[in-house]
C-alpha cells in the first residue's frame, strides 16, 4: 500500500488570512514612528468627534469652523488655521474644543462658554454622508417601485424590501396597531435607516468611515429627543389620566409612589434609549481598539518582536469584535426603532384598554 | 467627560440633517414606497383570490359537466333498455300473431280439405255406385247372355225361393 502523497498548497485562504494578520502590524508601527504609545489616549481620540479627519499616514482632510459669537458675529473657516495651538480670528482650539481668546491669546471663558459652535466636525460630516446616502439609496429604491408596478422587486429595491417590510410588519403595526402605524412609518424608517447607516458607516475602518457617530452621545440624545417629542405630541388625555391619576388605586399611594414613578418613566424612557445605543457602539469601537493597543503595548513593553507575535491575535480577536459589531449594529438600529414604536403605541391608548 | 457630554454643533447637525431626510424621504421615498407595497400587496391578494374562484368554477363546471354526462349516460341507458323492450313486445305480438294467423290458416286448410275429401268421397261413392252399375249391367249382359243361363238363373233363384 502506497500513500498518496498531496501536493503542497501555500497558498491556501487561511494561510493568507494568516500572512495579512502578521503583515499588518508592520505598517502599523512603521505609522506609529518612535512616539510614546498610550492606549487610553489613542482610543479616545478615535471615538471622539474630531475637527480634522485622518485618513492615512499624515494626511488628513481638515474640516471647516462655523461658529457663532454673540461678539464678533458669525465667522467660517477651515481648521487647518487652528492647527497646533494656533490662533485665529480670536479663536483657538483646546483639544478638540473651540474656545474664544482674548487679544493676548489667554482663553476668555465668558466668551467661550457663549459660543455657538456648529463646526462641521468628523460625526456631523459622517451624518450629512449619511444623509445624502439615505436620500440617493431610497429614491433610486422607490424609483424601482414606479418602474415595476406590481412585479418583483429588483437591484437595490429587493436589498431594503426586507428591512422596510420588516420595520412595518414586525415593529411598527405589532407595537402601534393596525389601524394607527401608517401616520409613525416614515419616521420609524427614517430613524432606522439613519441609525443603521450611521452605525455601518462607524464601522468601516477607513475613509470616509470609522467616525464614532452613533457612539456620541449627542447624536443619540437629538433621535431620542425626536422619539420623545413625538411621544408627547400623540399622547392622548387617557394616557395621561392613566398616568398621572390611575383610576382604581388609593389616593395616598397614588401621590406618593405611582404618579411619581410613572411621571419619572415618562422621561427614563427617553433617557434610556439615548443611553443604550450609546454605550453600545461606543463599547464596541472601544473593545476593537483595545485588541489593536494590545499590540503596541506589548511591542513597546518587551520589543516588536512580541508586538508582532501578539498582533496575530489582536487582529483576529478585532475581527471577530467588528463582526459582532456588524450584528450589534443591526441589532441596536432595530431597539432603537422598536422601543420608540412600542413608546408611541403606549401613549395612543386605545379605547378598549381600560380596566 | 469629552465622551458624556453632547457637543451643541452635533445635536444641530444632527437634529438638522434628520429632520431633512426625513420630510424628503417621506414624500420621495416611503410613501410612494409604502403604498406600491400595500398596492402590490393587495394585487397578489386579489389575484390570488380570483385564481381560487377561477378553481372554484372551474371545478363547479367540471361537476356540471360530469352531471350532465351522467344524465346523458343515464338517458341512454333508458333508451336502449325502453327499445328493448318494445322490441321484445314487438316480437312477442309478432309472434302471437304469426301464432294465430298460422292457426287460422290451418284451420282453414283442414276445412278446406274436409271439405274437399268429403265432396272427393261423394263424387267417388257416385263414380264406384255408376261403375258398380255398370258392372253390374255387363255382368249381367254377359250371364244372360245365353237362354240356358237364363233358365239356369231361374231356376237357382227358384230354388231359392222356399214357398211357404
Amino acid at each position: 500500500m502506497t500513500t498518496e502523497i498531496k501536493p503542497l498548497r501555500i497558498f491556501s485562504g487561511t494561510k493568507a488570512l494568516m500572512m495579512l494578520f502578521v503583515l499588518l502590524p508592520f505598517f502599523a508601527f512603521a505609522e506609529g514612528g518612535e512616539k510614546k504609545f498610550v492606549a487610553g489616549d489613542m482610543i479616545v481620540e478615535h471615538v471622539s468627534d474630531s475637527h480634522s479627519w485622518h485618513i492615512a499616514g499624515n494626511v488628513s482632510v481638515s474640516l471647516p469652523i462655523l461658529v457663532y459669537s454673540p461678539v464678533s458675529g458669525f465667522s467660517a473657516f477651515s481648521s487647518s488655521r487652528l492647527e497646533n495651538g494656533a490662533v485665529y480670528n480670536g479663536y483657538k482650539l483646546e483639544g478638540e474644543h473651540l474656545a474664544a481668546v482674548n487679544p493676548d491669546g489667554s482663553v476668555n471663558k465668558a466668551d467661550t462658554a457663549r459660543l455657538w459652535d456648529i463646526s462641521l466636525t468628523k460625526d456631523a460630516a459622517t451624518i450629512l454622508l449619511a444623509g445624502i446616502a439615505l436620500i440617493l439609496i431610497f429614491t433610486a429604491a422607490s424609483k424601482g417601485y414606479n418602474k415595476r408596478k406590481n412585479d418583483a422587486p429588483k437591484g437595490i429595491q429587493s436589498m431594503m424590501e426586507p428591512l422596510i417590510l420588516f420595520i412595518r410588519d414586525d415593529v411598527a403595526i405589532p407595537s402601534i396597531g393596525k389601524e394607527k402605524y401608517e401616520k409613525y412609518m416614515p419616521y420609524l424608517l427614517t430613524l432606522f435607516f439613519f441609525i443603521l447607516f450611521l452605525n455601518f458607516i462607524g464601522l468601516i475602518p477607513f475613509f470616509p468611515g470609522g467616525a464614532n457617530v452613533t457612539g456620541n452621545i449627542g447624536i443619540t440624545m437629538s433621535l431620542a429627543c425626536f422619539t420623545f417629542i413625538i411621544t408627547l405630541i400623540s399622547s392622548t388625555k387617557s394616557y395621561w389620566a392613566h398616568t398621572v391619576w390611575m383610576p382604581g388605586v388609593p389616593a395616598l399611594v397614588k401621590i406618593l409612589i405611582l404618579t411619581p414613578i410613572e411621571l419619572l418613566g415618562v422621561v427614563l424612557r427617553p433617557f434610556t434609549l439615548l443611553i443604550r445605543i450609546f454605550a453600545n457602539i461606543l463599547a464596541g469601537h472601544i473593545v476593537a481598539l483595545s485588541f489593536f493597543s494590545l499590540i503596541f503595548i506589548f511591542g513597546s513593553l518587551w520589543g516588536k518582536v512580541t508586538g508582532y507575535s501578539v498582533s496575530v491575535f489582536s487582529v483576529a480577536f478585532a475581527a471577530g469584535m467588528l463582526l459582532l459589531d456588524v450584528l450589534v449594529a443591526l441589532i441596536q438600529a432595530y431597539v432603537f426603532t422598536l422601543l420608540s414604536a412600542i413608546y408611541f403605541g403606549m401613549v395612543i391608548t386605545r379605547e378598549d384598554t381600560h380596566h | 467627560m469629552d465622551l458624556i457630554l453632547p457637543s451643541f454643533g452635533l445635536i444641530f447637525w444632527m437634529t438638522l440633517t434628520f429632520v431633512i431626510v426625513f420630510v424628503l424621504l417621506r414624500k420621495m421615498a416611503w410613501k410612494p414606497i409604502l403604498k406600491a407595497l400595500s398596492d402590490r400587496e393587495n394585487y397578489i391578494k386579489d389575484a390570488l383570490n380570483s385564481a381560487e374562484k377561477a378553481k372554484e368554477e372551474m371545478a363547479q363546471l367540471q361537476a356540471g359537466n360530469e352531471k350532465i354526462l351522467l344524465e346523458a349516460r343515464n338517458e341512454r341507458d333508458k333508451l336502449l333498455k325502453e327499445a328493448r323492450e318494445t322490441k321484445d313486445t314487438i316480437i312477442a305480438e309478432a309472434k302471437s300473431k304469426a301464432q294465430k294467423e298460422a292457426e287460422k290458416i290451418v284451420q282453414s286448410a283442414r276445412e278446406t280439405l274436409q271439405n274437399e275429401k268429403n265432396a272427393a268421397l261423394n263424387e267417388l261413392k257416385s263414380q264406384v255406385a255408376a261403375l258398380s252399375v255398370e258392372i253390374a249391367e255387363k255382368i249381367i249382359k254377359s250371364e244372360l247372355a245365353s237362354d240356358e243361363k237364363q233358365k239356369a238363373l231361374v231356376n237357382s233363384l227358384l230354388k231359392e225361393v222356399t214357398l211357404n
